[in-house]
């Protein structure tokens, strides 16, 4: 079941379309990637998601329903340029923005002690948020944004800012709030960095979708059968099953990327192979999102 | 309205904690009382006496000069003006007074001798009583008796009356103008004063990125809406504890010292048009008009219509507010920093720096002018200049259609700003001008 059905949504400004008939469905309860270069129209269509702007056509259905200001509530939206009110203080800050999202008094502090004893910041409390440090700010930020337990949660560009070890802290948060049952939105140009994480992923470029599906589905299209083997032995490939790309030799170890051809399988070269060499290393070379969205592009501006 | 009630509170609460906002409330009163009171209390000790040695060669005044109070006259008989001279060195006198022979029909040579600067109140009075005595003279010399001229002279006070249907009413045309232009000065500055926090307290959600958040939770009309009323809800805290306070301290102070305040601005404009037009009352009156005027004053500010000149006061003071106040949000919204709101500032401003000048000029010499009229219609100016013509009376569908049109201005203003507002939040990092800004009117969000 999906939690959020895009279908056909436009957007235009004054002088550029920032989204073109856009559609995709976001799966309920996955991590789902939105990716694609900086203006591609990622913000733009997050923008309408949390209805702080309209399409121009188009419509959107979370859970099933047509979008409409109350789900906002069961939304949490962690925008890009990440900002709290400086003069105040941690715990207002937090009771205010949960508020905000429907949440009653009594519940938003009982949500804040919860999430202040697993982030271990009782003493920042009664700080002002211009005295934290830029990473505190961040997880004060991220608190504010799942307090009131979204089911769908959006995060732009989540690790912008995070060093590491608070990345990972985020990072495991956001698996645990999957394991809750939320939907996390991962919105990002590094794709790199959510590749891992991510279940699903949209592909946007210059405001048109280019791919989307299960991350596992769509690198078993753009697999193109190419394995690395690393071994010890004299490596001469004659079988015209099999394509060699590129090889390597030094001091007697070789290093090589193999191409099946028709009909051949990952095990038949492995038998040819441990017939002629020593193998130490077989691997499929799986092709990065990252390659996949280049390689993509580039085939629609071929088109 | 539960999200806007919780942004009001936040805004009104960040605020009226803030410690510049309890200094301004407590101060400003402590300050207003010091304004009032240390004049008075100046003026009961710097009573000093000063006396004048008068050296009398004509013969004519040593006798009939006479002494007051505060002001020695010390006739000194000297065989010339050295040996005068001499005898003020030996003395502490304020200064010596040198009469030569003169002739009446061109009295001139008059010398006021002294050895530190003489005060210009006593050489005024020195002067007047001259010539008040060269005129009892020249009245002598031409057969009219000084008595006789003094039965004579005319002393009329003026009550000024309004007719209306509901009676006549003793009024004051100082206290009228007094009244609205204390209403019109307070609204000028609370515009300002708080206009001014709107639009800071935008461009700081704007500078601190916080404004996607809040508007991922609630609408941008409500976040703008939240923050005028909060603000309003701060201004009208500080002016309300102002009265208060102002009047706690006032008579406090006066209990605990028995100091009457200085003169209020409206006793300060009457004696300031006594002395203007010149005209000196003969000393035996003086005491009594001053009296009267005392209580003409306080029976014409017992005949103010309170109930009217408050409810309207409020009503304006809001509308202002309210009109003006969406107008420095939409600035806020529009920039990226404070520096960048010169250009946009200045149309606004504009007509409040006019219709507060106009008020106590034009609107004030003549409250029932077309100046005046228009003015007090026209939304923009109206809650200055119909603050002003209030007292003074304002036919009812006047005053209607005004209030009326100030409430169109203000749902009319807002409408623009929130339409500025809901682009200009999210838009940073660009140059605005006005074009830009009348096209986000009908941008479609």
């Amino acid at each position: 079941m999906s939690i959020l059905k895009i279908d056909g949504v436009t957007k235009r400004y004054a002088n550029h379309t920032a989204l073109d008939n856009v559609s995709f469905d976001i799966p309920a309860g996955c991590i789902f990637g939105l990716l694609g270069p900086n203006g591609a129209g990622k913000t733009s269509l997050i923008r309408i998601i949390t209805q702080i702007t309209g399409a121009d056509s188009g419509k959107i259905y979370f859970k099933g329903e047509k979008l409409r200001p109350s789900h906002i509530k069961d939304m949490g939206y962690l925008p890009e340029e990440r900002g709290l009110y400086k003069k105040m203080k941690v715990g207002e800050q937090l009771l205010y923005l949960a508020q905000l999202k429907g949440l009653t008094k009594d519940e938003a502090i009982a949500r804040i002690k919860e999430w202040v004893a697993r982030f271990e910041i009782k003493e920042w409390m009664n700080k002002h948020i211009e005295d934290l440090s830029k990473g505190m700010q961040q997880k004060v930020q991220f608190m504010a944004t799942v307090m009131h337990e979204p089911s769908l949660i959006i995060l732009d560009e989540p690790f912008s800012g995070f060093d590491p070890i608070n990345a990972n802290l985020i990072k495991d948060e956001i698996l645990r709030l999957r394991d809750n049952g939320a939907t996390i939105i991962f919105s990002t140009h590094r794709m790199e960095s959510v590749e891992e994480l991510c279940d699903n992923i949209a592909l946007i470029n210059r405001s048109r979708k280019v791919l989307d599906g299960p991350v596992r589905e769509i690198k078993d299209t753009y697999k193109t059968d190419t394995f690395q083997v690393i071994g010890n032995g004299q490596l001469l490939i004659t079988s015209p099953d099999f394509e060699v790309l590129e090889q390597h030799d030094n001091h007697g170890v070789f290093r090589a990327s193999i191409r099946l051809l028709d009909g051949a399988s990952p095990n038949d070269l492995l038998r040819y192979l441990i017939q002629r060499v020593e193998v130490h290393s077989f691997v499929e070379l799986v092709p990065s999102i990252n390659d996949i969205f280049i390689r993509k592009v580039k085939e629609t501006y071929h088109a | 309205m539960h999200k806007i009630w919780l942004i009001i509170k936040r805004e009104y609460l960040t605020r009226v904690r803030k410690k510049s906002f309890i200094i301004m409330t407590f101060l400003t009163p402590l300050l207003l009382a010091a304004f009032m009171l240390v004049p008075a209390w100046l003026a009961t000790i710097s009573d000093s006496e000063d006396a004048v040695m008068v050296f009398d060669e004509s013969g004519i005044f040593a006798e009939k000069l006479e002494s007051k109070p505060d002001l020695k006259i010390i006739p000194v008989a000297a065989g010339s003006l050295e040996q005068a001279k001499t005898a003020y060195q030996e003395t502490d006198y304020t200064a010596l007074l040198h009469i030569p022979k003169l002739d009446l029909a061109n009295p001139e040579g008059f010398r006021l001798y002294s050895k530190k600067n003489i005060s210009f109140q006593v050489k005024f009075r020195l002067e007047s009583m001259l010539e008040k005595e060269i005129e009892s003279q020249r009245f002598m010399a031409s057969g009219i008796d000084r008595e006789m001229l003094n039965k004579m002279k005319a002393n009329i006070t003026m009550t000024t009356v309004n007719l209306s249907e509901s009676g006549e009413q003793d009024s004051n045309v100082w206290v009228t103008s007094g009244a609205g232009i204390v209403g019109a000065v307070i609204i000028y500055f609370f515009i300002f004063m708080y206009g001014v926090q709107i639009m800071r307290g935008v461009i700081e959600e704007k500078t601190s990125r916080i404004v996607e958040v809040m508007i991922s939770s609630v609408k941008p009309f409500q976040l703008m809406m939240g923050k005028i009323i909060g603000i309003a809800g701060v201004g009208l805290t500080q002016f309300l504890l102002w009265v208060v306070l102002s009047a706690i301290v006032v008579s406090g102070v006066q209990a605990a010292f028995g100091i009457q305040p200085a003169p209020t601005p409206i006793e300060q404009m009457q004696s300031g048009r006594a002395m203007a037009t010149g005209e000196e009352e003969p000393e035996q009156t003086e005491e009594t008009s001053q009296t009267d005027t005392l209580s003409e004053v306080s029976e014409a500010i017992s005949n103010l219509n309170f109930p009217l000149l408050l409810g309207s006061f409020l009503f304006y003071f809001l509308g202002g507010y309210l009109l003006y106040g969406s107008l420095f949000g939409a600035i806020g919204a529009a920039v990226d920093n404070e520096t960048d709101t010169q250009q946009f500032m200045f149309p606004i401003t504009i007509p409040l720096i006019i219709s507060f000048i106009m008020s106590y000029t034009v609107v004030i010499q003549n409250p029932d002018g077309p100046v005046a009229f228009w003015m007090s219609i026209i939304p923009f100016t109206s809650p200055i200049v119909m603050m002003v013509r209030i007292p003074f009376g304002v036919p009812a569908s006047e005053l209607l259609l005004s209030m009326g049109l100030l409430v169109l201005g203000f749902i009319f203003t807002t409408w623009i700003a929130s339409r500025i507002y809901r682009v200009g939040i999210l838009m940073y990092g660009k140059k605005i001008n006005y074009k830009e800004l009348s096209k986000w009117l009908f941008y479609r969000v």
